[in-house]
């Protein structure tokens, strides 16, 4: 099944595969911390296991990004 | 406001610029902008805002230089590691540009001083230019409630991230509705910021700034733009409004400022 995911094709070997399945395929290591973009729309994060991809669904992993060190209270 | 002749001269980049032109740049002077965070990203934009010559710039910061600043925080030098940044920050842009107010607030946002903070100079535009999640969820909440436009930016090792939010459009909680949770945090290991890449952002943020105020082109309203440094590669994501949203959305919950707490990574103390 072909994806874009991140802007970038990939052709996964799976032809069912859900989002929580993409998001480890991907090597985010932290899902709590990714937001999912299916086609313009938000995923909920509840819903990640139980929502199916479709060949040529465009995804984007959002992730939360602070500053280069997390001493609290320094600006980046 | 007329220009006068050192004016022309100073600003006459910006003035033959079609889209600019004497009018766009008496906009400019006439502008106040407010930078949270005189670090990685708040130095280069108060830079260049300052050299644009936007007339009242705001800096807002409770911290002192350090020196594992410098590697990044281009507007502190070597000689100021131990005074404030607001001062280091003050010191530099009068002496780039006399055209500017500068205005300081030695002092970390927090839910009951931003508000003040931002009214003070019923500022136009603010910059987020801090690191943490606390902060930056504060400065949307402060922005969404007041109805103020602002930049956000993140950065983390070689990537960074942008949007730009005009009241009525998407805000950072559209896209990230809550802090991350404790312990989701990356560990030490995992942060560090080349320091460059601040300053892409940094300077992005700025121009965002610019193009607001002159109400020129389009700025990253309803739309991320997410460069990864490593294979220099830029990408903007379309993000509409989220009507789930809990400060913007149809029934926002949040309908007031609260301080957030977050887990913390010392690198002095971890090594």
């Amino acid at each position: 099944m072909k994806l874009v995911v991140n802007g970038k094709t990939q052709d996964t070997e799976k032809n069912s595969l859900s989002v929580m399945e993409l998001i480890k395929m991907n090597n985010v290591k932290m899902p709590d911390m990714v937001t999912v973009r299916l086609n313009k729309k938000f995923v909920d994060k509840s819903k990640y296991s139980e929502t199916y991809l479709s060949e040529n669904d465009k995804i984007d992993f959002l992730y939360f990004m602070g500053g280069g060190s997390y001493k609290k209270g320094i600006a980046v | 406001m007329n220009l006068t002749e050192e004016q022309i001269d100073r600003y006459s980049r910006h003035i033959i610029l079609k889209d600019v032109g004497g009018k766009g740049q008496e906009k400019l002077l006439n502008a106040k902008i407010l930078i949270v965070g005189a670090g990685g990203l708040g130095a280069p934009a108060a830079l260049y805002l300052a050299a644009a010559g936007i007339g009242t710039l705001g800096i807002a910061d409770g911290d002192k230089v350090e020196l594992s600043n410098l590697q990044r925080q281009i507007i502190h030098f070597t000689p100021d590691v131990g005074i404030s940044k607001t001062i280091s920050s003050k010191n530099k842009l009068e002496k780039l540009n006399p055209d500017v107010n500068v205005i300081l607030y030695d002092e970390r946002v927090y839910a009951d001083n931003i508000i003040d903070i931002i009214n003070d100079r019923d500022y136009d535009f603010i910059i987020d230019g801090t690191d943490n999640f606390p902060a930056k969820f504060l400065i949307n909440d402060a922005s969404v409630l007041l109805k103020k436009p602002f930049s956000h930016g993140g950065v983390l090792r070689f990537e960074g991230q942008t949007i730009t939010y005009i009241p009525g459009n998407t805000c950072y909680r559209c896209i990230f509705p809550e802090l991350p949770p404790k312990g989701a945090v990356p560990s030490c290991s995992e942060a560090g910021i080349l320091g460059a890449i601040a300053g892409i952002l940094g300077t992005i943020q700025a121009t965002e700034a610019l193009k607001y105020i002159l109400g020129i082109g389009d700025t990253l309203k309803n739309r991320m733009l997410i460069f990864d440094a490593l294979e220099m590669n830029f990408r903007t994501v379309d993000i509409g409004k989220s009507p789930d949203c809990p400060v913007c959305g149809n029934n926002p919950t949040i309908t007031e400022l609260k301080d957030y707490e977050q887990p913390v990574c010392d690198l002095k103390k971890q090594g």
